[in-house]
């Protein structure tokens, strides 16, 4: 098994306006950050050889009642200058200097990239492979994301739904994670993540519904714009509440482990995500139960007008991962390949060794944060526009799969036509059709309509029939 | 250390006949069970009969799973899930570290993927910390998402004051939960409702807020052969007329159920006779049982622990001016804690949380036999 601790290296330039570390001014008393517990101190105790116990019970009572007696005598002494203790949690080594632990590393953890800005793949990199048929689809699905964005904003704008997000810049994140995963993997999503219930099937037709709220929609009507769920592709309906899904995947996760089945949860959230408690209190319990869950944190820059500088201190995400025993990985967001590798292995090995994995996805968040944001006022136009052309992550895997002969203009062309009146259909019909019926705002309180509830039905009904005119047409009584 | 402001003895009381006191006495920890209940003892304490309901529950359905501090390895810290974990293992009872919004989440999470957790909170005060979880992720989420995720999941621990605890872990939160639509919200008062509550909370698909009484737990109540039985389960949103009257209506929940008892046995000598109505359901609340009771009384007294603004006893004031309006032969009487956090001086405690007498005096306000609280002003 490899050991996945992140050495430290130079890392890329990934434009310093992510909340990029200043010049880190260490003190005399500050070390840089370092694997603190030296190997010799791991293997004798079997209180981490708990994976190894066949009985959990044998388990539960090694580790608990195992205690330090008073009598006995104290150190276990190892390499002669320093001495070694058990405390609670395991043997520590002593050290004379007062030394305190950097408040962050020399450098940035670094960033795993496949493909350069030209969509060349870089030289020795490692990389899971795509099959001709899924590396087209994860373009489709790429382009038709941001197609279906940029209809529904303008749609948003014309009066014709109340709300939208969109998730411009993403497409490379939602699409090549989703494309790692198997439609049996539970999918908690934060909200930026439609990419992912669109590559499992979810038509376009089904996501204007949602947005218009009709009788089709499977949300009946009761949530927002971009508030999507399916039962059937296993992905949980979109809450609005900031990271609360992160202990809801771990709760799910954990359901999957005793059911021993061969999937995992995963679930994402945005970098300002892992400012809530909610984030903390889900990591350290999945640390803790070993649950086969993927945390997934899209690190685009801006928590609506707060970058990332103010949300955190921390080297992103990443580095939180090893504070609550996370095994963790950082990548470049906008690189399809990349994005899609390190989830294929995050999820072998989630399910294989049932443990939690934290990803950091690095890229940018090119739109507003939703209709109800102007982003221009808090942050420069161009810088807007670099990352709309020069990094747009859409463009630069085209440029791959049109290296490898599988794409070309024309198909392009055909291919954007084609999803754009697909599109603009789907918003027409879901514009004409009923509103869900008048029962179903008393419908799903609880498993039973309660009696009070019922009366209320019946009241308002009768109501309308005395008064027709006062009643909007659309919605059937 | 971190778990010592929270550990709590479990306390048995005794609640004596004489007014307004209360006898305390410490029960050892670890008071050992019998084994079999359905031939053995025909009374049990409250919390033999939530570690029955749980343990039968737990045996029927392998989905139902314990979470909370200390509910493992400490048995519980009120004892009530002793011997859980010795039988089912660790993977259906989890001691969980101290973060009621990670486990709360966590078991919501659960709950929508086809688990069926309890959930303890130490105290429902700690809930506050995971309120969000228990309103916007747990009873929303049915209607929200439009019956594609059910979550059926129970909320449990004490609540409302203990004895010498102080502000933080006196308060009662009935009012706060009952106010949302899509929970369910039950108080058991005996040992019977306790058992036959629980286990409709955890059968029940919606998400239900469990309020138990940390002083109750060490009471001991009859209890008949059918309700030891396995299959034995109370109806979600049915009140129980404890003692039928026909002078005036005492409506209570958990602890105060007893007083209110009291409280009738008092009045009885006087000649008022009290109907005392045991609501254990107060989402939803059993309306018709309360009107019925009003439009045979005429009056009614409310009683309640928590605070009273917004309280329990305002929703069933309000409810019987709605629908029984031309019965009431007296203004409603609210009995409720004293509109302060609860201190925790012993004199000043006894004074901000309701006593038998008070109880007695409201009725007799009721009753005519003393002048009205609005009169008065």
């Amino acid at each position: 098994m490899a050991i996945w601790f992140l050495r430290s290296r130079l890392a890329h330039h990934l434009g310093q306006r992510i909340g990029s570390l200043d010049a880190l001014k260490l003190s005399s008393w500050a070390s840089s950050l370092h694997p603190w517990i030296p190997p010799s101190l791991d293997s004798s105790d079997d209180r981490y050889a708990s994976k190894f116990l066949r009985n959990p019970m044998d388990l539960y009572a090694a580790r608990r009642f195992r205690s330090a007696k008073a009598q006995e005598s104290v150190p276990v002494v190892t390499d002669g200058s320093n001495q070694v203790m058990d405390f609670p949690g395991g043997k520590v080594m002593f050290v004379p200097e007062l030394r305190f632990l950097a408040e962050s590393p020399g450098e940035r953890i670094s960033c795993y990239r496949i493909l350069d800005d030209d969509g060349k793949t870089i030289s020795g990199s490692s990389f899971q492979e795509v099959s001709k048929e899924i590396a087209l689809k994860m373009y489709s699905d790429m382009v038709t994301l941001q197609i279906m964005d940029t209809i529904f904003y303008e749609a948003q704008r014309q009066g014709r739904i109340s709300f939208y997000l969109t998730t411009i810049g993403e497409e490379a994140i939602n699409i090549a994670s989703a494309a790692a995963l198997t439609i049996d993997d539970i999918v908690f999503p934060q909200y930026r993540e439609p990419g992912v219930l669109l590559w499992r099937g979810f038509t376009l037709q089904e996501f204007a519904n949602q947005c218009f709220g009709n009788k089709l929609d499977y949300g009946k009507g009761r949530q927002m714009p971009i508030h999507y769920g399916s039962n059937r592709l296993n992905y949980f309906t979109v809450s609005s509440p900031i990271a609360t899904q992160v202990p809801h995947a771990v709760g799910a996760a954990y359901s999957l482990k005793m059911d021993k089945k061969h999937a995992c949860a995963v679930t994402y959230f945005g970098d300002g995500g892992t400012s809530e408690g909610d984030f903390h209190a889900a990591l350290n319990f999945a640390a803790v139960m070993e649950v086969p869950v993927i945390f997934f944190c899209r690190n685009n820059g801006w928590a609506i007008s707060t970058p990332t500088a103010e949300q955190f201190r921390s080297d992103g995400a990443v580095i939180r991962g090893q504070a609550y025993g996370i095994r963790s990985i950082r990548v470049d967001g906008n690189d399809a390949l990349a994005v899609y590798s390190a989830v294929h292995a995050a999820r072998e090995m989630a399910i294989r060794e049932s443990r939690p994995i934290l990803v950091e996805a690095l890229t940018y968040r090119v739109g507003h944060h939703s209709t109800s944001d102007d982003s221009t006022k808090y942050r420069p136009v161009d810088e807007i526009e670099h990352w709309r052309t020069a990094r747009d992550p859409v463009s630069r895997y085209r440029k791959w799969i049109e290296r490898n002969g599988w794409w070309c203009d024309d198909a392009e062309s055909e291919l954007r036509s084609n999803v754009r009146k697909e599109l603009l259909h789907a918003v027409q019909v879901a514009e004409r059709m009923d509103k869900p019926p008048l029962a179903e705002l008393f419908t799903d309180v609880y498993d039973q309509v309660p009696s009070n509830l019922r009366e209320q039905e019946r009241l308002l009904t009768e109501l309308i029939k005395q008064h027709p005119g006062d009643y909007p047409p659309e919605v059937p009584v | 250390m971190l778990g010592v402001a929270r550990r709590k003895i479990g306390l048995g009381t005794f609640s004596s006949p004489i007014l307004g006191q209360v006898l305390q006495r410490i029960r050892p920890l670890g008071s050992v069970l019998p084994e079999n209940y359905s031939t053995a003892a025909k009374e049990i304490t409250v919390r033999e009969a939530l570690n029955s309901a749980l343990d039968e529950e737990m045996s029927a359905d392998p989905k139902v799973l314990l979470m909370g501090e200390e509910v493992g390895e400490y048995q519980g810290a009120y004892k009530i899930s002793k011997g859980l974990l010795e039988k089912y293992g660790p993977e259906r009872v989890l001691d969980t570290p101290i973060t009621e919004a990670g486990f709360t989440g966590i078991g919501v999470g659960a709950a929508y993927y086809g688990l069926r957790p309890i959930i303890e909170f130490m105290t429902f005060n700690f809930s506050m910390q995971a309120i969000d979880h228990i309103i916007n992720s747990a009873a929303k989420t049915n209607y929200m998402s439009a019956g594609q995720i059910s979550v059926p999941i129970v909320f449990r621990g004490p609540n409302g004051a203990a004895a010498g605890v102080g502000a933080q872990h006196s308060q009662c939160f009935a009012a706060w939960y009952a106010h949302v639509p899509g929970l369910k919200v039950l108080c058991p008062y005996s040992s019977e409702d306790a058992r036959g509550l629980l286990k409709a909370a955890i059968r029940d698909p919606d998400p239900v807020v469990f309020l138990e009484n940390e002083l109750l737990y060490g009471e001991t109540f009859p209890v008949s052969a059918e309700a030891l039985d396995s299959s034995f389960c109370l109806p979600i949103g049915k009140a129980k007329i404890e003692q039928e009257g026909k002078h005036v209506t005492i409506t209570a929940f958990s602890k105060m159920v007893g007083y209110a008892l009291q409280a009738a046995e008092i009045l009885s000598k006087e000649g008022i006779n009290a109907e005392v109505i045991n609501l254990r359901s107060i989402r939803p609340l059993d309306r018709a049982t309360i009107n019925a009771s009003v439009r045979k009384t005429n009056r009614l007294v409310t009683v309640e622990e928590g605070f009273p603004q917004h309280g329990v006893g305002s929703e069933i004031c309000m409810s019987v001016i709605e629908e029984s309006f031309e019965y009431l032969d007296a203004p409603v009487e609210r009995i409720a804690g004293a509109d302060v956090p609860t201190p925790y001086a012993a004199n000043l405690e006894r004074m901000a949380v309701p006593q038998v007498d008070d109880i007695v005096r409201a009725a007799k306000r009721a009753c005519y036999r003393a002048v009205p609280m609005a009169a008065a002003a």
